[in-house]
C-alpha cells in the first residue's frame, strides 16, 4: 500500500495548542498543502494575528511575522512593496480582522495590494475566551452578551467578504467552511485560487474561513460543525464572491 | 560634499533620508511636516523606491514594521498627534529589534493642540512612549544642515543597534529654509542581514516576533534590549558646548530652541554677561556627564523649553542638585524670542549662588 | 483490504470529527488516555472495509492521521 495522505511538508511535525475539534488546525493544513502544492515555500511570507493564531509560526515552516491585533495587513504591505516577487499572507481571526483591524483589512483590499487574507471566522474571541466578536450572530450568547446578541445594543454581525467585494481593488473573494470533508475540499480550491491570484499579480485576495469553536460556543465538536452550516452558514453563505476575469 | 541647496527642513530632511538609502516610505499626512510626504511621493519613484500614503498613522507605522523586517531601509514621519496613534507599532518596533528612522517634527499639545512648534513630546520621545521597557534613540538638529545629516545618520544607528531611531525636530525647523549640502551617497542595498524576512531559500525560516509567554524568557529579553540600549548610552552620547568654558550661566536648550539661544549668547556677551549653550543633540542617551559637570565647575544653568519642564528633568538629574537650575519655557506653540532668553539669563546672573 | 489509516496518538486530540466522517463506520473514540490526557481515535477494520478514501484526514483538525491505500485493488490514485 502507498500513502495516499500524509502531512504537508510546510507543517512542522509538532501538536497543535488547539483545542479538541477546532478548526485552526484544518485551515493551517490547507494553507500549508497550497504551499507545498505551489511550491512556494521558500518564497513566502506568513503574518501571523492575535488571537488564537498568533502562534501560527510554530506550526507553519515558512519566514514569518507575527503582527499587533489587526495590523497583520500593513505589514504585510510593508513587506510586499519591499519584495513583489514573494508570496506574503495574512491570517486573521474575526476580531483581528473586522474589528480592530478593520480600517488596515479595507484599506489592503482598496489598494488592490497584492497580498492574500485568510480570515478565519469563528464568531467568537476565542483567545480571550469566549467574548462578542463582531461576527457573533444576533441571539448568540458570549461571556459579554450573556443574554444573547442584542443588535439594539450589541448591532449587527459584520459580513466582511460582501463588503471587501464591492471593492475594485479586490480580485478574488470567498468564503468558505471547514464543516465537513467536502467543504475542507472547497476551501483548499478557495485558499490555493486566491494564493495563485496573488501570483498572477491580480490584487488583493480574501478568504473567508467560517470555523468552528467548540469551546467557547459550549458543544461538542460534531454539535460546532453542525452549528457552522445550519446557523453560520445562512448568515454568512458560502461562496465565491468576485473571481478575477479570465484573460 | 556636493553643491549648496536652498531647502526647507522637512524637505532636507526627506532628501537626506534618500541619500541615506532609504527607499520606503509609509506616511499619512499631517501639519506640520507634510512636506516630507510630498518630497517623498516626489523623489523616491524616481530613485527606484517606494512611497505609499498609509490609511492612517496606526497602519503607516506597521508597514514600517513590516517592511523594516525585510531588512531594508525605512523611514515614517509625523507630527504629535500622529505620533502618539504610532506608538503602539513603535513598542512592538522596538520589541522586535527592527531599525527604522522615524521623524517627529512637533507641534503644540496636548489633544489635537496647535499646528505651530512645540518640543511637548520630549517624554514621548526620550522616555519609551508606548508600553513596554525600551527607548528610542533620538536626535535632535538645530538647523536643516543638522536635520540632514543626523537623518543620515540615524539610519546607520537604527542599523547598528536595530532600534528606531527618532529624528525629532519642531514645526519651525521643518519650514525654515536654509542652505543645505549632502554628503556623498551611501550604498543602497541593505537587505541582506542574519534576521530578515525575504523567504526561507537554502536557509531556516526567520520569525520575528514579540510573544514571550513564558515570563524569564520574557526578562531575559528585556535584559537584552536594555543591555543593547547600555551600549548606545556609552557610545552614542552627542551634544555641543558653546562658548561654555568661561561661562557664568549655561543655558541648557535643544533643536530650535538652542538656535535662539546662540542668538541670545551673542547679545548677552556684547552686554557682558557670559553665556553658554550646553545643547544636547542626542536626547536619549542624554549627556548628563557634560551637564554634571557644568555643575561642578560652579556655572549656574538656565533650562528653555517649548514645553512645561521635560528636559529641565533630566538636567535636575544630571546636576543632582549641584547647582541651582532655574528654567523658562513658551508652550502651545509660542516660541521664545530670543530677548526673553537674553532677560531670564541677565535674571539666573544676578540670582546669588 | 484496500485502505488502511494510522492515527498519530502523539497529535490526536480526541475529537471524534473523523469518527463521524468515516462512512464505513471504522473509527470510534479510544477506551484508553494517550500520552497527552485524551481518549484518542482508534481505527478498527477487522473486516477490511477501509477504502482508503481519506475522508477522515480531511475532517482532522490535528494532521494525526496518514492514510495508505492499495493501488491494486482498484483504489485511484489523487
Amino acid at each position: 500500500m502507498e500513502v495516499v495522505y500524509e502531512r504537508p511538508k510546510s507543517l512542522f511535525p509538532v501538536a497543535t495548542h488547539y483545542c479538541p475539534g477546532c478548526g485552526h488546525g484544518i485551515i493551517h493544513r490547507l494553507v500549508a498543502e497550497v504551499i507545498d502544492e505551489l511550491e512556494i515555500r521558500e518564497k513566502t511570507v506568513a503574518v501571523a494575528p492575535v488571537g488564537c493564531a498568533v502562534l501560527l509560526y510554530n506550526y507553519l515552516d515558512v519566514d514569518c511575522y507575527e503582527a499587533a491585533h489587526g495590523r497583520a495587513p500593513a505589514i504585510a504591505t510593508g513587506c510586499k512593496r519591499v519584495h513583489p516577487d514573494l508570496v506574503v499572507f495574512t491570517y486573521q481571526g474575526d476580531g483581528d480582522f473586522a474589528a480592530i483591524g478593520t480600517a488596515e483589512a479595507i484599506h489592503v483590499a482598496a489598494r488592490g495590494e497584492k497580498i492574500t487574507t485568510v480570515f478565519v471566522n469563528n464568531a467568537i474571541y476565542g483567545m480571550t475566551a469566549g467574548q462578542m466578536a463582531p461576527t457573533t450572530l444576533i441571539g448568540q450568547k458570549s461571556t459579554t452578551t450573556p443574554a444573547g446578541r442584542k443588535p439594539e445594543t450589541a448591532g449587527f454581525p459584520i459580513r466582511m467578504c460582501e463588503i471587501v467585494a464591492t471593492l475594485p481593488g479586490a480580485a478574488y473573494v470567498a468564503r468558505v467552511s471547514v464543516s465537513s470533508p467536502k467543504n475542507v475540499v472547497q476551501a483548499k480550491k478557495a485558499i490555493r485560487k486566491a494564493f495563485e491570484t496573488q501570483m498572477r499579480g491580480l490584487g488583493y485576495s480574501l478568504v473567508e474561513v467560517l470555523s468552528q469553536c467548540p469551546t467557547n460556543w459550549h458543544m461538542t465538536p460534531f454539535e460546532s460543525v453542525k452549528w457552522v452550516d445550519e446557523k453560520m452558514a445562512l448568515y454568512y453563505p458560502l461562496g465565491e464572491f468576485k473571481v478575477p476575469k479570465e484573460e | 560634499m556636493t553643491e549648496k541647496r536652498f531647502m526647507a527642513g522637512n524637505e532636507a530632511i526627506a532628501e537626506a533620508a534618500i541619500q541615506a538609502g532609504c527607499r520606503f516610505y509609509f506616511g499619512y499626512p499631517i501639519t506640520p511636516q507634510n512636506e516630507i510626504c510630498e518630497y517623498m511621493s516626489m523623489r523616491l519613484p524616481e530613485v527606484g523606491g517606494t512611497f505609499l500614503q498609509a490609511e492612517s498613522e496606526v497602519a503607516a507605522i506597521y508597514m514600517t514594521f513590516g517592511a523594516a523586517g525585510t531588512g531594508a531601509r525605512v523611514m515614517t514621519s509625523s507630527s504629535s498627534p500622529g505620533i502618539s496613534l504610532m506608538q503602539e507599532g513603535i513598542s512592538y518596533i522596538a520589541a522586535a529589534e527592527l531599525p527604522c528612522v522615524i521623524v517627529n517634527m512637533m507641534r503644540g499639545g496636548p489633544g489635537l493642540g496647535g499646528i505651530h512648534p512645540s518640543q511637548a513630546d520630549y517624554f514621548q520621545a526620550t522616555k519609551g512612549g508606548g508600553h513596554g521597557d525600551y527607548h528610542l534613540l533620538v536626535l535632535a538638529p538645530h538647523t536643516a544642515q543638522e536635520a540632514v545629516n543626523l537623518t543620515m545618520l540615524a539610519f546607520d544607528l537604527a542599523d547598528k543597534y536595530r532600534n528606531p531611531v527618532m529624528v525629532l525636530g519642531d514645526g519651525n525647523m521643518g519650514q525654515m529654509m536654509e542652505p543645505v549640502e549632502f554628503p556623498p551617497p551611501a550604498k543602497t542595498e541593505f537587505s541582506k542581514k542574519e534576521w530578515n524576512l525575504d523567504g526561507a531559500r537554502n536557509r531556516p525560516r526567520h520569525l520575528i516576533k514579540t510573544l514571550y509567554l513564558d515570563p524569564p524568557v520574557l526578562e531575559k529579553r528585556n535584559l537584552a534590549i536594555a543591555h543593547k540600549l547600555g551600549e548606545a548610552v556609552k557610545n552614542e552620547v552627542r551634544f555641543e558646548s558653546f562658548m561654555v568654558d568661561d561661562a557664568d550661566v549655561v543655558i541648557g536648550a535643544y533643536g530650535t530652541v538652542a538656535r535662539i539661544a546662540k542668538t541670545a549668547i551673542k547679545l548677552l556677551r556684547e552686554n557682558g554677561v557670559k553665556a553658554g549653550l550646553l545643547r544636547p543633540i542626542s536626547l536619549y542617551p542624554f549627556p548628563y556627564q557634560q551637564f554634571a559637570k557644568v555643575a561642578e565647575s560652579g556655572k549656574k544653568i538656565l533650562v528653555v523649553e517649548m514645553s512645561l519642564g521635560q528636559m529641565f528633568q533630566d538636567v535636575q538629574l544630571a546636576v543632582c542638585g549641584k547647582t541651582k537650575v532655574n528654567f523658562y519655557s513658551r508652550v502651545g506653540g509660542v516660541v521664545p524670542g530670543y530677548d526673553e532668553i537674553v532677560r531670564e539669563v541677565e535674571k539666573t546672573a544676578k540670582e546669588s549662588g | 483490504m484496500t485502505g488502511k489509516i494510522v492515527i498519530n496518538e502523539d497529535f490526536c486530540k480526541g475529537c471524534a470529527l473523523c469518527v463521524n466522517a468515516c462512512p464505513q463506520k471504522l473509527l470510534k473514540t479510544a477506551k484508553h488516555v494517550s500520552k497527552t490526557s485524551y481518549h484518542p481515535a482508534e481505527f478498527v477494520d477487522a473486516e477490511g472495509k477501509c477504502t482508503g478514501c481519506g475522508l477522515c484526514a480531511l475532517i482532522c483538525p490535528d494532521v494525526a492521521i496518514q492514510v495508505f491505500r492499495d493501488r491494486k485493488a482498484g483504489g485511484e490514485k489523487k
